[in-house]
């Protein structure tokens, strides 16, 4: 094993994990530091508990003023997992600070997991891995190349648009001098290109950067891209311009040169601002949310900080404004440009959120792979940058792909039918963004990773996912419901806490039933069922039991996917690359997730539910307070 | 007195109604004495029925000579009434005010409902309270609605309301009581009495530990003492330790529950007014408190095998919220339908919470409010939350919740009539009204409310109280909010895959154990 040599394996022992709430009933246990992972293991009786944490996934570490029981050391994960450790040895705490910190912030590309980290696949299996989700069949689903649109190559070698994928939607009628022209005129070069046709009512939602129009400039090729955009849909005589800022924020930037499109030189655009606020402020809002999330407040103080945080505001006002391009399409049959500053984060969010509101392609299990994979990653969303892969710029980190999957989410509570996958599906992804354990989310856009070869270095994270696809299954997800425009409300009042996400590694504050594992595990029970039933009637024809072999009764879902047939294990390990920690055996779990042992987590989608755990650690976190509170109060 | 003198028009057409989510019926407007009816008079078209003990309070608008009367019901529902003619929308309006605010008990409906469905079981005898304390071997039964000097108990005492509850031989604790009383009479010289010493002591064997939870703040508990109540000193009930929490008196909720339906029905507010509004109304504080306290008593019995006396002032109200909560979370059986039926008939009608009082006006009455609060659909709320986090554990789903919450406030049945069981003996309720429980438990019923994910769980089910995991509960606050089809799809959805498992699982077995017998038929031959 020729990498085991590379790992340095720090090992400290007699070190506290601190339950939140709990800190007596802690173990004593020891600590691992591989090369991608810290690992506590906690040996109490017959049970060993382990938690895994990837060292990508750590965005903070942070000592603690001394106590008497011990060096704190708080450790805050990009899962929004916290880590509470205590060590008995101030120097103890000291390395592992150190080593923290060296291993938690790479400088270097290479040094990513993912250039380290091999499923054990064959090259031929590798390049179809990295085949399986193409933008190019998506373009083809919609019904590209036709009348009044074309896959256009012009950005082969990324010199119209570096940070643009290298096929392009283009309406027919546009000129390569048009295009290009259009192109100067954006920042960035990123000029209007087409992210989503709808085949129905001929509408397409076109993304680009914003004009740089500043207080007077104009641009002929740029308003004639938008004219040929407009001319592309027979259905309306005008498009509307959206531009997802904020109009302060829009204003502002046509000081700098830049700006937004003034009506008066475009023909036939309606023009609208979104109010959507800029990275820095989601950072921060972020930051404040997560604060809430883990002090232990009233529920006043828990409201006030909800509020004050205002992430659920900016949830609301992604939400609007995909609801603003979906109505657009699908009740005005307009066409949509979408553009915010430089057209990689609202824009993304906002025109994948609309995607999932008209097309319910985008609400299956694939379809969300192919979605990410088109507007997210193609398009240049910089997740090198806003994930905070590498050790550079924090003003740079921000978190608008979670707020993208937490829209999801609040939809997936709207409407629980509509959507082929699960929470964890939604909590899985975002985990692997910055696990960079796959090459998919490495890089701020296609030329990068070109440049770094990671299809040839890296594995892609989709394959791995649709492997696992058993445990990402809405059991409620319904095909006879798919075919609708999603109409959400977006009164303030239906948008929730994603507790799921922000507190997921709080399990006490999780329902201890859960619906969902309940009906997965049902429909696990159900193909064990039809496939005894099948063989039984086999057997029953043969014996002459049954007149007729009229095969396996009706399904009362017509769940197809041929995965499904496989057996499931409750959890899939995936991969035995890292090294085995203890007995050769311990296989690394979901890559970057914890992996625990003990009862709880072994056994994510097992059909009890999980009432043990309410049997001997009871509580409800607060109830635990209370207890204290009795027997302070004698 | 005759409801025809209250009603100034009996009828009138043309007029349309508008409900939320659902499309608008033209039709003719009847007034009852005890309804307002409208109907289309087409086949297929769902009629309105109101009871006006249902609503709450009416708005009139005038445009031109169409009227317009804005309807608002305790269940929260908004309706909308446009009718033609400006007289005739006065005399609906104000007979409607008229039927609606009736003063006496007896012109209530339920004495004038006659089920149309045939009573198998009758709901007032079901409930027999020996039944409920059966299970409690060595100790004196008090029969909660006779008076004090049944008990021997002191008349300066105002604990005239002690029941008892006995954690079940299924927990691993060793017997202990849940009790629940009313504040002692201590006053501010700090009075005793030896006979309610010796009976609150009594209740605990030599060496055993008890916990007075006392629902309201120490501050709160000392001001009592100046209007001649207080509480227990410990040197006096020496077993006994004393625990204060903070939950707040009930007429302060009613102001809480207005504010939260004023909150969401407001459409127009942006994401931090709602927050700020939701915030502001403190309904999810109470949840969390009553929860909070409710964990205690149900800890100091599972965990310390402590006995446990609540209380608060009257006992009448948050001291029920607490105990009935804290069985749910302890004894499996109250989470069965039935078990569920007996726990609100004892810990809370029997136990003299007066729910007519209580659940005189809802969120929408303009009135200074009495003594109206929402101390029992605040407990329904806080079962809701101990539901939905252990949704395979109850026999019952959210519809059954949302049912007692309708009628507590208005109902056919005269089961929520009057203040306490005295008061339901002087009414005769049992001869003259049909039960609630003489039609929920009617298999017909019942199927709404059973949960297709129940499965019988004799552990203590421990809810999380913090704050990310209390919800508003949608189902009764944005219940005429939203649109239920999406959720309504989803759990047909759920039932379907339940019953389509089990019916698959009755077919595997009955083939293999056809296939089995025709195995053991076979045997003989096969052997030589």
């Amino acid at each position: 094993e020729g990498h085991i040599q590379t790992l340095r394996l720090d090992c400290v022992e007699y070190v506290k994990l601190l339950n939140k709430y709990a800190e007596k009933k802690s173990a004593l246990g020891t600590l691992y530091l591989t090369a991608t992972h810290l690992i506590y293991v906690e040996q109490t009786n017959n049970a060993r508990t382990e938690t895994w944490v990837l060292h990508h996934h750590i965005v903070s570490v942070e000592k603690l003023p001394l106590t008497a029981s011990g060096c704190p050391l708080l450790i805050r994960c990009k899962t929004f997992q916290l880590l509470h450790l205590l060590f008995q040895r101030e120097r103890d705490c000291q390395d592992v600070y150190q080593s923290l910190l060296r291993l938690s912030q790479p400088v270097k590309e290479e040094e990513l997991y993912a250039f380290l980290y091999n499923p054990h696949q064959n090259e031929e299996d590798r390049r179809q891995g990295w085949e399986f989700i193409s933008v190019a069949n998506d373009f083809s689903r919609m019904g590209l190349s036709n009348d009044y649109w074309e896959i256009s190559h012009l950005n082969k070698n990324y010199e119209i648009c570096s940070t643009y994928p290298s096929i392009l939607g283009l309406p027919k009628n546009a000129s390569v001098a048009v295009v290009t022209g259009s192109a100067k005129f954006r920042s960035r070069g990123r000029l209007p290109v087409l992210s989503y046709y709808h085949k129905d009512t001929k509408a397409a939602i076109c993304r680009c950067s914003q004009p740089l129009s500043g207080l007077t400039s104009r641009c002929v090729e740029d308003e004639q891209m938008l004219q040929a955009i407009s001319q592309a849909n027979p259905n309306c005589p005008f498009i509307y311009v959206v531009d997802t800022r904020p109009k302060l924020n829009a204003m502002a930037n046509r000081a700098a040169g830049k700006g937004y499109e003034n009506e008066d030189n475009y023909s036939n655009i309606r023009f609208q601002f979104q109010g959507i606020e800029n990275i820095h402020v989601m950072r921060n809002s972020l930051q404040k949310l997560l604060e809430v999330c883990s002090m232990k407040s009233s529920m006043s103080d828990y409201l006030t900080g909800l509020e004050n945080s205002g992430w659920l505001r900016h949830i609301k006002s992604v939400m609007d404004a995909g609801m603003f391009l979906a109505k657009a399409v699908c009740e005005e049959r307009a066409s949509v440009l979408v553009h915010c500053s430089d057209g990689w984060d609202r824009t993304a969010q906002v025109c994948s959120l609309a995607c999932i509101l008209l097309d319910p392609y985008y609400r299956t299990i694939k379809g969300l792979m192919v979605l990410i994979e088109k507007e997210w990653i193609s398009f240049g969303h910089k997740f090198s940058h806003r994930c905070g892969h590498l050790d550079t710029d924090p003003k740079e980190v921000s978190p608008v792909f979670t707020q993208f999957l937490e829209c999801v989410w609040q939809l997936s509570e709207q409407f629980p039918c509509v959507f082929e996958f699960n929470e964890h599906y939604l909590i899985e992804i975002h985990n692997q963004v910055y696990a960079c354990q796959y090459g998919n989310f490495i890089g701020n856009c296609q030329k990068e990773r070109l440049d770094m070869r990671l299809h040839e270095k890296t594995f892609s994270l989709w394959p791995h996912l649709l492997k696992n696809q058993h445990l990402y299954r809405n059991p409620l997800y319904r095909r006879s419901l798919e075919s609708t425009v999603l109409r959400p409300s977006t009164l303030p009042l239906h948008f929730k806490f994603w507790c799921g996400m922000y507190n997921h590694y709080d399990r006490g504050m999780h329902p201890k039933q859960s619906v969902l594992d309940q009906l997965l595990s049902l429909t696990q029970k159900q193909e064990e069922g039809e496939r005894t039933m099948t063989e039984l009637q086999r057997l029953a024809v043969a014996d002459g039991v049954l007149p007729d072999p009229s095969g396996p009764i009706n399904t009362p879902t017509e769940q197809d996917s041929p995965s499904e047939k496989t057996p499931t294990a409750p959890f899939v390990q995936s991969n035995g690359s890292c090294l085995p920690l203890v007995n050769g055996d311990a296989e690394e779990a979901g890559p970057g997730a914890e992996k625990c042992i003990d009862k709880e987590g072994a056994e994510p989608g097992a059909t009890e539910h999980d009432l043990t755990s309410s049997e001997d650690k009871p509580v409800s976190v607060e109830t635990e307070h209370s207890k204290e509170e009795v027997q302070e109060s004698s | 007195m005759e409801f025809a003198e209250l009603i100034k028009t009996p009828r009138v057409d043309g007029v349309v109604l508008h409900r939320p989510f659902m499309p608008t019926v033209e039709g003719t407007l009847c007034l009852t004495g005890h309804h307002l009816i409208l109907s289309s008079r087409q086949d297929n078209t769902e009629e309105l029925w109101l009871l006006h003990a249902n609503i709450d309070s009416i708005e009139k608008r005038f445009v031109g000579s169409l009227g317009t009367i804005i309807v608002k019901c305790k269940d929260l529902r908004v309706i909308q009434l446009d009718i033609p003619g400006m007289e005739e929308c006065l005399n609906i309006a104000s007979s409607i005010e008229a039927l609606s605010t009736l003063d006496s008990v007896s012109l209530m409906y339920p004495f004038f409902y006659r089920p149309l469905f045939e009573v198998i079981e009758d709901g007032w005898q079901l409930f027999v309270p020996e039944e409920a304390f059966k299970d409690l071997e060595s100790m004196v039964l008090f029969y909660p609605w006779n008076e004090t000097t049944l008990f021997g108990l002191p008349k300066e005492d105002e604990e005239d309301n002690i029941a008892l509850w006995s954690a079940e031989s299924a927990f691993t604790v060793d017997e202990a009581v849940m009790m629940r009383a009313a504040q002692p009479l201590t006053g501010t010289n700090g009075r005793r009495c030896k006979e309610d010493e010796k009976l609150i002591n009594a209740t605990l064997c030599a060496g055993k530990r008890g916990y007075i939870i006392d629902t309201r703040t120490i501050a709160v508990a000392q001001q009592a003492k100046t209007r001649g109540g207080g509480f227990e000193q410990e040197a006096n009930y020496p077993q006994w330790r004393r625990i204060h929490k903070a939950i707040e008196r009930s007429n302060v909720l009613q102001d809480s529950l207005i504010k939260l339906v004023e909150a969401c029905n407001d459409q127009s507010h942006s994401m931090d007014r709602w927050l700020s509004k939701l915030e502001a109304s403190n309904w999810q504080s109470k949840v969390k408190e009553i929860l909070t306290t409710a964990c205690l008593a149900a800890q100091c019995i599972d965990r310390e095998g402590a006995s446990v006396l609540v209380h608060g002032t009257e006992g009448t109200d948050s001291t029920l919220q607490v105990t009935s909560l804290a069985q749910i979370i302890l004894d499996p059986a109250c989470r069965t339908i039935r078990g569920f039926e007996v726990l609100i008939e004892r810990e809370w009608l029997q136990a003299g919470h007066p729910f007519q009082q209580r659940c005189a006006q809802s969120a929408y009455s303009n009135g200074k409010p009495r003594s109206e609060a929402p101390v029992f659909l605040l407990f329904l709320d806080c079962v809701w939350q101990i539901l939905r986090q252990f949704p395979c554990s109850f026999q019952f789903n959210e519809n059954l919740l949302i049912m007692f919450f309708e009628h507590a406030y208005a109902s056919q049945f005269g089961t929520f009539l009057g203040n306490c069981v005295a008061e339901r003996v002087k009414l005769q309720l049992s001869q003259k009204t049909v039960s609630l429980w003489s039609w929920v438990n009617r298999p017909q019923e019942l199927e709404r409310f059973l949960n297709p994910l129940y499965e019988p769980n004799n552990l203590v089910i421990w809810p999380s109280v913090a704050p990310q995991s209390l919800l508003l509960w949608e189902g009764v606050f944005l219940r005429w909010n939203r649109s239920t089809k999406c959720l309504d799809e989803a759990c047909q959805e759920m039932v379907h895959i339940i019953e389509y498992n089990k019916e698959l699982q009755n077919k595997v077995n009955s083939l293999r154990r056809q296939l089995a017998q025709l195995e053991t038929e076979d045997s003989p031959l096969q052997t030589p």
